[in-house]
């Protein structure tokens, strides 16, 4: 089978599926002038070992600035949990242990001096399952702004509007914000929701953790599209079961796979369009061909 | 493959059994069993529940009045139990203005903080122990405490915290499968987001742990209006003096709102009428009593609900 008919590449994404963006809501988050050769994050020979095991070994690659990165593989390869060292989610877990450096803007995340609180206010992460709070919508996107201490009612309800502008979703919760629970929105609602809430704390990084795959094929692909417009000012790192969704929303791919001891490392990583089309690893064109075994 | 069809996953070809077939009789049987069974236990517990308070609605009726519920004991021929009445509130506040608060932060220790650890295994153990030894126990334990050693003599105070004793572990732990219950999902989303452990458990797990948390609130307060033993030794057996309610001294003794008086709660004191009570109207008066006692729990229960609904609504919401 030629995996360059079959699968739609970066240049093949021309035009949008969906039209529901606003655009007219500004899309600025880290004010630095830099262009999208800048490197936003860099990883360092990272492992990440649960106890003994060792879930991810060795990864270094590097995330431009307003670049959307897919991490694609079969599952156990540690796409997620090397993910979740970009934020130190990973911090949750008894007996996760990260070695390595994770730079964002050249600082190392991984220090023990490091505030996780700020970090993950730059950093957002999007989690598999939509997860709103069993709040209403406003207070839903108002929870991280709130939390580090913005309290000011007028500046709530600007960035409440904005961040949900952003994600696509003002038109259709702006009348009833403040009494619609989050829950009561549909699944795509309720993830277009998670990403508000992400927004509103202002980051620069937003990771993605499998954002889609508890969706239907129609918010599936709004999502997506919300993917490309938040490119513009967000650098995005996107886990993804779905090779079609890696291939329509990312600039670069990483291929993860299990060796041989089971501790996920990365095959290769690339310019989606090569990687999709003519992969170096052997590895690589098995698994996006469908023959991984 | 050249599999043959019955060789194939499934169902094999060849008879099929009749839909209306008896193979699966037993099975549907169990199953109608169970039905019936659990429908049973439903009923029951419904079914006690009513004839407590039917009984004791009939066994009161013509005893409760206005008159009875607002004077002394003293009073009228039948006498009133508004002292012990009172008193039973009182201890009741006492009690869970202590337990609660610190329950519920044992709660939040035992759930979020402490881990799975010897530590932690001995405290569960301590709470189970605690929770199953005999009031009367823990009421001699309150005697000599807080009677003797601690010269507090007969008082509200030693008795709510004797009950605090007794109530701790039950509401630390029932506030512990609370707070457990709220589903992991929620705390990452809310330290994704920046916020803080303390943030998370003060903004997202305890609001979403509030029916958990009521549920734990009532049970402590039923047995708090339900405990006579404990008391006996520590708050004091007797029929209260009439209660100035106008006196505010709290170190003054003869102060209704003094936590350092004997305080003689319904139970006790439908314990002690029926148990060593003279008077011509004793039987009416204690089925009077246990009425009342029954009424309280029941709009403290409903009042708990409440509350608690209009308040996980707040936290939720603002």
């Amino acid at each position: 089978m030629s995996t360059g008919d079959e699968m739609p590449t970066t240049a093949t994404y021309t035009e949008p599926v969906l039209r529901r963006i606003d655009v007219t809501a500004p899309l600025v988050a880290d004010g630095s002038a830099a262009g999208s050769d800048q490197i936003k994050i860099a990883t360092e020979h990272v492992s990440i070992k649960y106890g003994e095991k060792v879930a991810v070994k060795d990864v270094t690659l590097t995330v431009q600035a307003r670049s959307i990165l897919a991490l694609i593989g079969p599952s156990g390869s540690g796409k997620s949990t090397f993910l979740r060292c970009f934020n130190r989610m990973n911090d949750l877990i008894p007996g996760a242990k990260v070695q390595g450096q994770v730079c964002l803007d050249g600082e190392n995340v991984t220090d023990q001096d490091v505030s996780v609180v700020e970090l993950r206010r730059r950093v957002g992460m999007v989690f598999q399952r939509p997860n709103p709070f069993p709040m209403s919508i406003y207070e839903n996107v108002a929870y991280g702004p709130r939390r580090r201490g913005m309290n000011g009612r007028r500046q709530l309800d600007e960035l409440v509007e904005t961040s949900l502008k952003r994600a696509a979703l003002w038109d259709e919760v702006k009348d009833d914000l403040r009494r619609k629970s989050g829950l009561a929105l549909s699944g795509g609602q309720q993830q277009r929701l998670c990403i508000a809430r992400v927004l509103a704390t202002e980051p620069e990084v937003i990771l993605m953790d499998e954002p889609a795959s508890a969706l239907d094929p129609v918010s599936t692909l709004r999502i997506e599209e919300l993917m490309r417009e938040l490119r513009e000012a967000y650098t995005i790192v996107i886990v993804t079961h779905n090779m079609q969704q890696a291939a329509r929303v990312s600039d670069v791919t990483a291929f993860f796979t299990m060796a041989d001891d089971r501790a996920g490392y990365l095959v290769e990583v690339g310019p989606t369009g090569r990687i999709f089309t003519r992969p170096t690893e052997r590895l690589t064109e098995d698994y996006i061909s469908g023959r991984f075994g | 493959m050249t599999a043959t069809p019955s060789q194939t996953i499934g169902r094999p070809n060849g008879p099929k059994p009749s839909l209306k077939g008896k193979s699966s009789r037993g099975i549907i049987l169990a199953d109608r069993a169970a039905t019936v069974v659990l429908w049973g236990t439903g009923v029951l517990v419904l079914t006690i529940l009513g004839a407590i308070i039917v009984h004791f609605a009939l066994a009161a009726w013509g005893v409760v009045t206005l008159n009875f519920v607002v004077s002394d004991p003293s009073e009228t021929a039948l006498g009133g139990v508004m002292p012990i009445l009172w008193n039973s509130i009182y201890m009741l506040a006492l009690t869970m203005l202590i337990a609660v608060p610190v329950g519920i932060l044992g709660g939040i220790y035992m759930s979020e903080y402490a881990g799975e650890n010897r530590l932690t295994n001995a405290i569960r153990f301590a709470e189970e122990a605690i929770s199953s030894v005999p009031s009367i126990v823990v009421g001699l334990f309150g005697l000599i405490l807080f009677v003797d050693d601690l010269h507090l003599g007969f008082t509200a105070l030693g008795g709510a915290l004797a009950l605090t004793f007794f109530n701790l572990p039950l509401m630390t732990r029932l506030s512990e499968q609370a707070l457990r219950a709220v589903p992991q999902d929620e705390r990452s989303a809310s330290l994704a987001l920046g916020a803080t452990k303390w943030q998370t458990i003060r903004h997202v797990v305890v609001p979403l742990a509030i029916p958990g948390l009521i549920t734990g609130v009532i049970l402590t307060a039923g047995r708090v209006f339900g405990e006579a033993a404990v008391l006996l030794f520590t708050s004091g057996i007797g029929t209260p003096p009439h209660y100035d309610f106008t006196n505010l001294d709290l170190t003054n003794p003869a102060s209704p709102w003094s936590p350092f008086r004997p305080a003689t709660t319904l139970s006790v004191y439908i314990w002690k009428l029926n148990s060593e009570g003279l008077g011509v109207f004793k039987n009416q008066i204690v089925d009077g009593s246990a009425a009342i006692l029954i009424s309280m729990v029941l709009i403290f229960n409903l009042g708990a609900r409440f509350i608690g609904r209009v308040l996980s609504r707040r936290l939720t919401a603002a």
